[in-house]
């Protein structure tokens, strides 16, 4: 593409491909950087497309016609030159300049060789996505032990199965799916420990009922675990996790309504893996430092705040998909091409032709928000999580950390939030920033405040030796 | 089927694996220690956010093994402890 890009957006998950797709169905130059290694993000995860044939996956996913017809949108963008599309390309920093926005990339598409470069265009579009939510427990440091988000990227990615008797615990409905998918890749798995009730539903029945393709959806993951013989457990959770050099045991307990182990009711299982993870926190490290004004969530998280047609507070500055708020792939989609609209809008090119009309996606999108928020308050993080925590248990895992040690901080020190604790006991300096770690340190010494993430003017190490070789 | 070599030892993976995919496909899930507490670590996030599967890789320290795809001849090395 040699024209300058009139857009630049950052993640090709579902969001952003539809985002993609919608702007340059408008007639709009794009720039769509990803640091995968295919198109698809978390949710339509692919192995690299020469390798889809040794690594199949299909059976794996959902929605694929979808995804389909999407990648098909962007192969005919950039064999008409509108679309430049970057993968394995880090964003490591966003700014606003006068004309703009510039994003900082590294290009790691020869890794571990990496070459810096920055992109530039007068609108943002920010769909980053999320990753999974942790709540430390004692072992959950042991190798084997992985994020439930970690064991699906590693099916669908690569085809490969972290363990042949996996655990899974934490809440919400992705539990499901990766259950399902590693029983399809003959795995035993062992126990889905969900903490939230399935009755905690009826509280909000309307979201559900009005999302009949996703109650579906949900039926047939638990018609498929029952016929492979999974147990699904309401109201448990996995409190802690055994072993030496890996995983070879978890401790299964029944929850009270606050989510305190019912005493008396906890089992031994003997695991070669686990997976956990409570929701998903949205990925907000490059619009953070933007000066997007945030707003909390149903489900605990902070969120970029939009408008109808997903402007930020920021001019020119766009968001779409769980950056928004966590709602999974049908929102994302939707409001990726909801902020591709309001683009070709703000930009004074016409409304994308297609199939859809807006405001049928605007209903949809409104929909689909309202049974983001009945899942966020049915699969709460269950209030008194932290009594699964011994004094020893790491919480940072970077910095090794241990509750006891952030007890102290909030007792002696006074810390009520990540940020202290982070100056008095390093919780959250190491290399991931506070990624892992700092919704749980947020509960641990903030209590119902929602939690904020640290700001991070770098998304991603880059060398000084890529930025030395960069162009002023 | 190409291969790595890690620490010195051949290591078969499928095209378009990373190298994490790599090294959890032959059984391994920890190949890191940790500074404080010499603790094995490995694989966890598994999408780049965590940052305890670092390792070398061809001489270049601190990679994420599992957003790094593994290449026929890659040279890879694991870490002790010196992850700063």
């Amino acid at each position: 593409m040699s024209e300058p890009a009139d857009l630049l957006v950052v993640g090709a998950g579902p969001a952003g491909m539809a985002a993609a797709a919608t702007a340059l169905a408008g007639g709009l130059r794009v720039v769509l950087v990803d640091s995968g290694a295919a198109v698809g993000g978390q949710y339509w995860r692919h192995p690299p497309a020469h390798a889809r044939a040794a690594i199949p996956t299909d059976d794996l996913h959902h929605g694929l016609r979808g995804y389909r017809a999407l990648c098909e949108a962007l192969s005919a963008g950039r064999a008409a030159g509108r679309l430049e599309l970057r993968l394995a390309h880090h964003v490591w920093s966003a700014v606003r300049e006068d004309d703009g926005f510039a994003i900082h990339v590294v290009d790691r598409r020869r890794a571990p060789q990496e070459t810096a470069g920055v992109l530039r265009a007068p609108k943002l579009l920010v769909a980053t996505g999320a990753y999974d939510r942790q709540l430390p427990f004692p072992g959950w440091d042991l190798p084997g032990v992985l994020t439930v988000g970690g064991l699906q990227a590693l099916l669908k990615g690569g085809g490969v199965a972290a363990g042949s008797r996996v655990a899974l615990g934490g809440t919400g409905p992705f539990l499901l799916p990766v259950a399902a998918a590693l029983a399809s890749r003959g795995v035993e798995v062992v126990a889905v420990c969900e903490a939230a009730h399935p009755s905690a539903w009826l509280r909000h029945p309307g979201p559900l009922l009005r999302n009949p393709r996703t109650w579906a959806e949900g039926a047939g993951y638990a018609t498929a675990l029952a016929r492979r013989r999974v147990r699904f457990r309401p109201r448990t959770a996995i409190t802690g996790a055994e072993g030496g050099d890996r995983v070879t045991a978890v401790r299964i307990a029944s929850l009270r309504p606050d989510g305190s182990p019912r005493p008396g009711t906890e089992r031994h299982v003997e695991v070669d893996a686990v997976g956990v993870g409570w929701g998903f926190a949205p990925q907000l490290d490059l619009l953070v430092p933007l000066g997007c004004a945030l707003t909390d969530s149903a489900d605990g998280n902070a969120v970029v705040v939009v408008g109808g047609g997903q402007r930020t507070t920021v001019p020119g500055l766009y968001a779409a998909g769980e950056t928004c708020g966590v709602g999974g792939a049908a929102l994302a989609v939707g409001e990726g091409r909801l902020a591709a609209e309001s683009v070709l809008a703000d930009s004074g090119a016409a409304p994308a032709p297609g199939p859809k009309r807006l405001a049928g996606v605007r209903s949809a999108v409104a929909r689909h928000r309202a049974f983001a928020r009945a899942l966020a308050l049915a699969h709460p993080i269950p209030p008194a999580w932290s009594s699964w925590l011994t004094d020893e248990t790491v919480v940072c895992r970077c910095e090794e950390v241990t509750a006891g040690a952030i007890r102290t901080a909030r007792a002696e020190g006074g810390a009520d939030d990540h940020r202290q604790v982070k100056q008095l006991t390093r919780a959250g300096m190491g290399w991931c920033q506070g990624r892992m770690c700092g919704p749980a340190v947020h509960c641990l010494t903030a209590g119902q405040r929602g939690y904020e993430p640290a700001e991070r003017l770098v998304a991603t190490p880059v060398t000084l030796g890529a930025l030395a070789d960069l162009d002023p | 089927m190409s291969e790595i070599v890690v620490d010195g030892e051949s290591l078969p993976f499928t095209e378009g694996q990373t190298v994490a995919a790599a090294l959890v496909a032959a059984g391994r899930v920890a190949w890191r220690t940790t500074r404080v507490g010499r603790r094995p670590r490995g694989v966890f996030c598994g999408i780049g956010v965590c940052f305890d599967c670092l390792l070398t890789i061809d001489g270049a320290g601190g990679q994420r093994a599992c957003l790094v795809p593994a290449r026929p001849g890659m040279t890879v090395t694991t870490e002790e402890g010196d992850d700063e």
